[in-house]
């Protein structure tokens, strides 16, 4: 009896561990392919078409039609409006974060804890639809701007955005902090002020720092909420007010009618493989800045 | 501290899903043509069709006659804009492309022209222009002009709506307005006619170029050169935005496909209720203009 039972529980075992393995190597597998088809499709504007790497990097003209397609209008706007909703919503976001963490009485949190959650699970598209229509007249009317589609609205939106991964990840760094560091600052008579901004501020600065980053990522990948406020002109933008587009927004907006095989297609996709690149590198620092904090 | 790793790997997964969502729908829509035969093949049974969504109307129109008509065939009628409706037919997972663009650098595909489509120079009311000359209209959509009291309309800035790169109806209109000139890349751009039209009915001074067939209240129509865009004006050579409207098939169609593109191209009351002129009514060709 008990050895069928020891044998049954081993095969049980033995299967569980197998489907655990099975799953793991799917998602490498298919991280692996989605890398592998970006580098394969996303090079051809370079060895098919023979576009020079650094005019695509460089080049603030998308003159597909004349076989040359610069990204730099792409590339600088995603870079503005990611630097805008960090700006804005990053310091903004890690203010909550340890009010949430150390401030805010219990019954406080347990509201405002699914308000942030529930910030996380509305789509995109009803920021970008509330920014169209909120935001965009509203900056039509009360600035220089004609239209009232551009950056501002953009990084606004995005801000707004990326507040409860922020909120959430810096909390989470206060949280995780030991508690002899608060008491001990505390008994030696530091106000409450002080021991957040002397004591509890450094020790999690590398947790706000993977906040940050995420915030970053998220908002340097976000798409449809920003390609329907932003204007999406290839054009640098010279003032906050003015359209511009991003490197999401592009490939969202010229994908439906690239033919398969053509330049333009073979541009959107080297665009997708920039797009990665720069989140490799954001995983990267993530990384880095986790393991300084052991 | 685990927690907050395994979190940040989930919340870094969310971030990038999202981003490589964006370059991977394109192979979706290069993938959902769904039929597999060519042209020939489908003596009965199904006919595919996708491309140009300014033609949607009149085809999805002529297929639900059609298939009253002819209760054995079935007609599966998609959009996803011309360039998708070449490309698509000339990998035969269609029968029919439609598009308001010639398909240039495709020598197998057949061009069978069912009507013509007028498309009208729009703005905001507030621009308070109601005619512009084609070196005006040349200025303004190059960029060149930043208020329209410059061509005689009210003290407003000018707005440019453009449609992407890959549009038949930006195409259109680069051709038979702007010749050789460059549109403004300042100005916005709306990837469907519908956003367009919304977009300048909201924005003081803003300016688009719109199939006829989609124009609502709320915007003026401009006329060009002093001609207003109507079926007669364009049927006279008089008026000239317009581009034939076609069903590319690969090689020469045959069976179904062959009498369901008569169909559409005889339908002249069909193709006039939907806003579209029928080829027969035009008294001149694309050459003249």
């Amino acid at each position: 009896m008990i050895a069928l039972q020891a044998r049954r529980s081993r095969r049980v075992e033995r299967l569980a561990l197998f489907g655990l393995r099975i799953a793991a190597g799917f998602v490498i597998v298919a991280m692996a392919a989605l890398l592998l088809y970006l580098g394969f499709e996303g090079t051809k504007t370079f060895s098919a078409d023979r576009v020079s790497l650094s005019a695509f990097l460089f080049s603030p003209v998308f003159g597909v039609d004349l076989g040359q397609p610069g990204s730099e209008v792409f590339v600088l706007g995603s870079l503005a409006v990611t630097f805008f909703a960090i700006a804005v919503g990053g310091p903004f976001g890690v203010a909550v974060g340890i009010f949430l963490a150390e401030i805010a009485p219990h019954r406080m949190t347990s509201v405002l804890k699914p308000a942030i959650e529930l910030m996380v699970g509305i789509p995109s598209v009803v920021y970008g639809w509330l920014g169209l229509t909120l935001l965009v007249p509203l900056i039509r009317t009360h600035t220089s701007s004609p239209s009232g589609f551009g950056l501002a609205a953009a990084g606004i939106v995005l801000s707004i955005m990326i507040l409860p991964t922020v909120i959430t990840l810096s909390e989470d760094a206060f949280r995780s902090l030991p508690a002899a560091l608060k008491e001990g600052s505390l008994a030696l008579g530091a106000t409450r002020w002080q021991t957040i901004t002397r004591v509890l501020l450094p020790s999690a600065s590398s947790g706000i720092a993977v906040a940050l980053i995420l915030g970053i990522a998220r908002a340097i990948g976000e798409t449809l909420a920003i390609q329907m406020v932003i204007g999406n002109a290839t054009q640098i933008p010279r003032s906050l007010f003015a359209p511009t587009a991003t490197l999401t927004t592009e490939i969202v907006t010229d994908m439906p009618g690239a033919a398969q095989g053509s330049l333009l297609e073979h541009s959107l996709f080297s665009m997708a493989l920039l797009l990665l690149m720069m989140a490799m590198v954001l995983i990267v620092l993530v990384r880095f800045a986790l393991r300084k904090r052991r | 501290m685990n927690r907050t790793s395994a979190r940040a790997a989930l919340l870094l997964i969310a971030a990038l899903a999202s981003t490589s969502l964006a370059a991977c729908s394109s192979q979706t829509q290069n993938a959902s043509g769904g039929g597999t035969s060519s042209a020939g093949a489908s003596a009965n049974g199904t006919i595919t069709v996708a491309g140009s969504t300014a033609m949607l109307p009149l085809v999805k129109d002529a297929s639900a006659a059609y298939q009253d008509a002819h209760k054995d065939v079935k007609i599966s009628v998609s959009g996803g804009g011309s360039a998708t409706g070449v490309t698509q037919v000339a990998a035969k997972a269609i029968d029919i492309g439609d598009s308001d663009i010639l398909a240039v650098g495709h020598p197998e595909l057949r061009d069978n022209r069912v009507a013509v489509v007028g498309f009208a120079v729009v703005t905001n009311p507030s621009a308070g222009v109601k005619n512009l000359s084609r070196k005006q209209l040349q200025d303004v959509f190059a960029g060149n002009v930043a208020n329209w009291s410059a061509v005689g309309g009210a003290d407003q800035k000018v707005v440019i709506v453009n449609r992407p790169r890959s549009s038949g109806t930006r195409a259109v209109f680069a051709k038979t307005i702007m010749g050789s000139m460059p549109i403004s890349e300042s100005g916005l751009v709306q990837d469907a006619t519908g956003t367009a039209v919304s977009v300048v009915k909201q924005t003081p001074g803003a300016v688009s170029y719109v199939a006829l067939s989609a124009i609502s209240n709320g915007v003026t129509i401009v006329a060009v050169d002093g001609v207003t865009p109507a079926p007669d004006t364009i049927a006279s050579g008089k008026y000239p935005i317009w581009s034939y409207e076609h069903m590319y098939t690969y090689g020469e169609p045959q069976g179904n496909v062959a009498a369901f593109i008569d169909f559409v191209k005889n339908g002249t009351d069909r193709v006039q209720k939907n806003k579209f002129i029928a080829i027969t009514a035009m008294k001149v060709t694309e050459t003249d203009r």
